[in-house]
């Protein structure tokens, strides 16, 4: 697990993405703006736009340089979310050892904390985190119970997928849905969905 | 999808290209990053406004480059916010030694964008929040009410304090007050198309309309039937007179979508013009047009600043942008 992984991550992500178009493109424009699908997709192509640079780097070298890269490329919200994100993965502990479990499991808990801490959201705010809180839990136990890694990526989807329906009742706090009030009851938060649908992507690209 | 563009991922560089030779005594444009700053740059001793945000409110904010008003604009892509990165090099490029102040409004992904620009400048900075729309209640909503046609206010009004050379912490209080005098409510007749979309943001019926719609076509009140026009603009007078309790002298903005015709621009003056007499305020100041606007959806929104009598000179203090001249 290395460099590598990452770049066969961003590359599963992205067909993902493309492959689930419709549906979050129409949960965008129900309670969003409708640029949710574009923005993502510029931040996969972008990383793998960036593979041939990553080359020969440590995975702390190259998810900085994703990092700084998606800041400049994405945009919008998810911007500075996601390369906080990578910022975060960047210096976690023991991240240029040979990845374990535990690693990924690291990588997502600081990861995810850096995402709350520059978006001010949290669980139930109907939100992205509201499955990638959730996961970073997942991974952790597991990780820490020594499950396999076919029963870790089970548990990470399952959790994903309960994370992503959980928004469905859910008003919006944070974003352009927060506007709607209650009127984004019923609509599952793209930012969920999208989040699941790389998480379960990336999990099953394994 | 019917627009006068060549390919829906160049309509912004094509755009920027094209409004940098129309007005190339005002402004220089960069395309990499992208941003547009006043012709020769920065001037020494002079506090440096930069502000930004998606595009497809043309001509907010690049419109509002020029003597009088902004040092740099930072466009993002269609309705999405610009990158930090792009903020930091305009910044750069138009640094006066004085600070630099930023004019943004509260919008998440706009608020964290400046916020990580903010970080990673070096110098000092301030940021002046706008967030005049009043159609969402603040109180429900963790992330506060949004910005919209004030900032063109805002920056006009602050923009003139730091041509004549107010400091950095003046002009921040400045911004924050007139931010703080200023109530918009916005109505949306017809949705708008994202280029990289294709497709309408939203759907709104023959004769429906949304009440208190935001300047990307996201919802804001409620969906009404059309009613004639001085209804319509009682209701958004009273919930712009309810948050900000108007007195005295006032400033009108009554702003373009993009897609309604100044005749009824006009139409919509007339009636807050009568709604104002009723109450006892006097318009002292008004501007009429497209200024902070939807691409093509059709609708206005109306904007009430309390002016006291200093606002009342900057507004007039002399101006010499693209969009905002006199």
């Amino acid at each position: 697990m290395s460099t590598e992984t990452i770049i066969k991550a961003a590359e599963a992500a992205r067909a993902a993405i493309v492959a689930n178009e419709s549906e979050i493109e129409h949960l965008d424009r129900a309670i969003g703006d409708g640029d949710h699908f574009i923005n993502i997709r510029r931040g996969a192509d972008t990383i793998i736009a960036l593979a041939p640079e990553l080359d020969g780097k440590t995975p702390s070298e190259a998810l900085k340089a994703i990092a700084m890269k998606l800041m400049s490329t994405i945009g919008g919200a998810s911007g500075p979310l996601i390369s906080s994100f990578f910022l975060a993965a960047s210096k976690t502990e023991g991240i240029d050892a040979p990845w374990t479990a535990e690693t990924v499991a690291r990588l997502t808990e600081d990861g995810v904390a850096a995402i709350q801490k520059r978006g001010k959201a949290g669980l139930g705010h109907k939100t992205m985190l509201d499955v990638l809180i959730p996961v970073a839990e997942a991974l952790k136990a597991g990780a820490a119970a020594g499950e396999d890694a076919a029963a870790l990526g089970a548990r990470v989807v399952e959790t994903a997928a309960a994370g992503k329906d959980s928004t469905r009742d859910l008003t919006a706090h944070y974003g352009r849905a927060a506007f709607l009030g209650e009127r984004a009851i019923g609509t599952v938060d793209p930012g969920a969905m999208s989040s699941y649908v790389i998480i379960r992507a990336i999990v099953e690209a394994r | 999808m019917k627009k006068l563009i060549n390919a829906a991922d160049a309509v912004l560089a094509e755009s920027l290209a094209g409004f940098g030779k129309a007005h190339a005594d005002l402004v220089e444009v960069s395309q990499e990053p992208r941003y547009v700053i006043r012709r020769g740059g920065g001037r020494p001793g002079k506090v440096a406004l930069v502000s930004g945000g998606g595009s497809g409110h043309e001509p907010m904010h690049a419109g509002f480059v020029g003597t009088g008003m902004l040092d740099a604009a930072c466009p993002g892509e269609v309705f999405t916010s610009p990158t930090p990165d792009q903020m930091i090099v305009a910044a750069e490029a138009v640094d006066g030694g004085a600070g630099t102040l930023f004019i943004v409004k509260n919008y998440a992904g706009d608020v964290m964008n400046f916020e990580m620009a903010a970080e990673m400048l070096d110098g000092e900075s301030a940021t002046i929040l706008t967030n005049d729309d009043v159609a969402v209640e603040s109180s429900t909503h963790s992330q506060g009410r949004r910005g919209v046609a004030a900032t063109v206010i805002v920056e006009k009004i602050v923009g003139a304090a730091a041509e004549r050379g107010d400091d950095l912490a003046a002009l921040k209080a400045l911004g924050d007050r007139v931010n703080a005098a200023s109530g918009t409510m916005g109505v949306a007749l017809s949705s708008c198309t994202v280029p990289a979309a294709g497709r309408p943001t939203f759907d709104l019926g023959p004769d429906e309309i949304e009440m208190g719609v935001g300047i990307h076509g996201e919802p804001g009140r409620r969906r009404e039937t059309i009613r004639p026009v001085d209804a319509l603009v009682e209701d958004m007078f009273r919930a712009i007179q309810k948050e900000i309790a108007p007195e005295g002298e006032v400033l009108l903005l009554v702003n373009g979508m993009g897609g309604t015709p100044l005749l009824e621009l006009y139409l919509v003056y007339e009636a807050v013009a009568k709604l104002c007499a009723k109450e006892g305020l006097t318009i002292a100041r008004s501007l009429v047009g497209n200024y902070c606007t939807s691409l093509e959806m059709q609708g206005c929104s109306v904007t009430l600043t309390k002016l006291d009598a200093e606002m009342k000179t900057l507004w007039d203090a002399p101006v010499h942008t693209a969009a905002l001249r006199w």
